[in-house]
């Protein structure tokens, strides 16, 4: 089967990107820069990314909360129009089947779900559908564009957006270049930055625009993955699975308070049990030594018996040193725990670090 | 003259030693990279076998040697700066010398048109 092609493929083949086939798109996965510039200049200026292939799902209706409260540990009632949250599609195990943004924005709920399990997460809605008045629409005819790092305001300022009380997790309706824009304040990288929903026809207008400008740098998913790595923030199919929950990944935060008092979520008993007598496995960095990056997948040993994995592992740019995400044994998860990743007959030396490797940087409200 | 391998390794005969890269194209298929593990000077090594990996940000990469013998020396300077490897400097960017047991060896490989045409 072919790969879908988001709005802005041309102008990937024009910016000279290498494509790579992911999720069942083609997407650029570096440019002629690479990704270790491209990602640096994220985290020093303003990096543009194409996220078109992530899903836009609007869910509106008297029904809208309940169904996603029904699948999600959010408390849809906390999340006043204008806001945006992150949040979990759990199974009845506490396991996660996907996560994603949800923002209430002009009385709907708009969802971001990843482009691997959007197909999924659209089957799972609409299987949980109760009555007539709920429905979901999939915005298939709009391109996303994620704009990050600590220059990224003043781009969008000089563009004309007034930004002033606009901040982390917000969301609102901004004219760009004669464009009519839905942005919010969020992203994947561990930066300040924004996503911008538009038409698809748009799309390539926006991203010319941003691009012809000598403070934006434009970066693929290679960078995309580095930056959310160093940022410790999870990837759906490494850090998130569904044998792995919401506790044991560090994202106590997404489980609402209300909603832990009432343990009315899918999952909610073995998540809670995990709440208060601490998870089996935790997700941890990894700091390897020598200089020698550990990859998805290695094994994690002490004293010759396997006590986890790596979930993502590379290289990591901000610290100019190899860096991974692993999944492990609790009581091995305190910092600078030894444990040996063995890969293809080599061993390397590990050490258990702190999650965020690179501290996150949000603006966000007083 | 250079010969070429399917995986993209080169080598250049002089007498029965053999100096072992990577082409253009795989230092740029490749990217930025992080890390370089080389061969041990003496080791016996055969046609074929990983004898070396070069690690990207986002993957490793095994190096196969293209001919059976006896790595005589290896280009530790490289290591010095990984980010002088770019495509136009290949051929500085030597890996190994090796001390070929059978130069006919090299007779399957590609010359210099062949392996442009695979890599086209």
């Amino acid at each position: 089967m072919e790969n879908r092609r988001t709005p802005l493929y041309d102008f990937h083949i024009a910016h000279g990107a290498r494509m790579v086939p992911f999720a069942g798109w083609d997407m650029p996965v570096q440019y002629p820069a690479g990704i270790k510039a491209e990602h640096l200049a994220c985290r020093s200026g303003a990096a543009l990314f194409d996220v078109s292939h992530m899903a836009q799902i609007e869910v509106n209706g008297d029904g809208a909360d309940a169904l996603l409260e029904r699948l999600t540990p959010t408390d849809l009632e906390a999340i006043k129009d204008g806001r945006v949250r992150y949040s979990l599609f759990l199974n009845e195990t506490g396991g996660v089947l996907d996560d994603l943004m949800i923002a209430r924005f002009e009385g709907a709920l708009h969802l971001v779900v990843n482009a691997g399990r959007a197909a999924h997460d659209i089957s799972h809605l609409k299987a949980h559908l109760i009555g007539a008045d709920t429905r979901i629409k999939v915005h298939d005819k709009r391109a996303l564009l994620a704009l990050q790092g600590p220059g990224a305001a003043t781009v969008l300022g000089d563009l004309g957006l007034d930004l002033d009380g606009f901040v982390f997790m917000d969301i609102g309706r901004f004219m760009l270049a004669g464009v009519e824009c839905v942005v919010t304040r969020s992203g994947y990288t561990g930066e300040d930055g924004f996503e911008i929903s538009m038409a698809a026809s748009a799309a390539e207008t926006i991203a010319t625009l941003l691009a012809a400008r000598d403070d934006v740098f434009i970066c693929g998913l290679g960078a995309r993955d580095t930056l959310r790595m160093e940022a410790g923030l999870p990837l759906w199919g490494h850090e998130l699975d569904e044998t792995i929950n919401p506790v044991m990944a560090g994202l106590r935060f997404a489980l609402s308070k209300r909603r832990r008092e009432a343990g009315d979520f899918l999952g909610a008993k073995q998540i809670l049990q995990d709440w208060d007598f601490g998870p089996k496995r935790t997700l941890v960095g990894l700091l390897p030594t020598g200089g020698r990056p550990v990859r998805d997948g290695t094994k994690l040993i002490m004293d010759g018996t396997p006590v986890g994995s790596v979930t993502s592992g590379g290289f990591a740019p901000s610290l100019d040193a190899p860096a991974a995400i692993g999944l492990v044994e609790s009581q091995l998860a305190e910092p600078g725990t030894a444990l040996i990743a063995a890969t293809r007959g080599r061993e390397t030396t590990v050490h258990v670090a702190c999650l965020p490797f690179v501290p996150h940087r949000y603006v966000r409200g007083s | 003259m250079l010969r070429y391998s399917e995986d993209h390794e080169w080598i250049q005969l002089d007498g029965d030693i053999g100096t072992v890269g990577i082409s253009p194209h795989a230092i740029e298929q490749l990217g930025d990279i992080v890390f370089i593990e080389l061969p041990e000077a003496g080791a016996t090594v055969s046609k074929g076998d990983a004898v070396a990996v070069f690690e990207s940000v986002k993957a490793a990469s095994d190096i196969y040697s293209p001919a059976t013998g006896e790595i005589t020396s290896v280009n530790e300077a490289m290591l010095d700066d990984l980010t002088s490897i770019t495509p136009d400097r290949a051929t500085e960017s030597w890996l190994f010398k090796v001390k070929l047991s059978d130069t006919s060896e090299l007779d399957e490989m590609m010359d210099e048109a062949a392996y442009a045409a695979m890599i086209s």
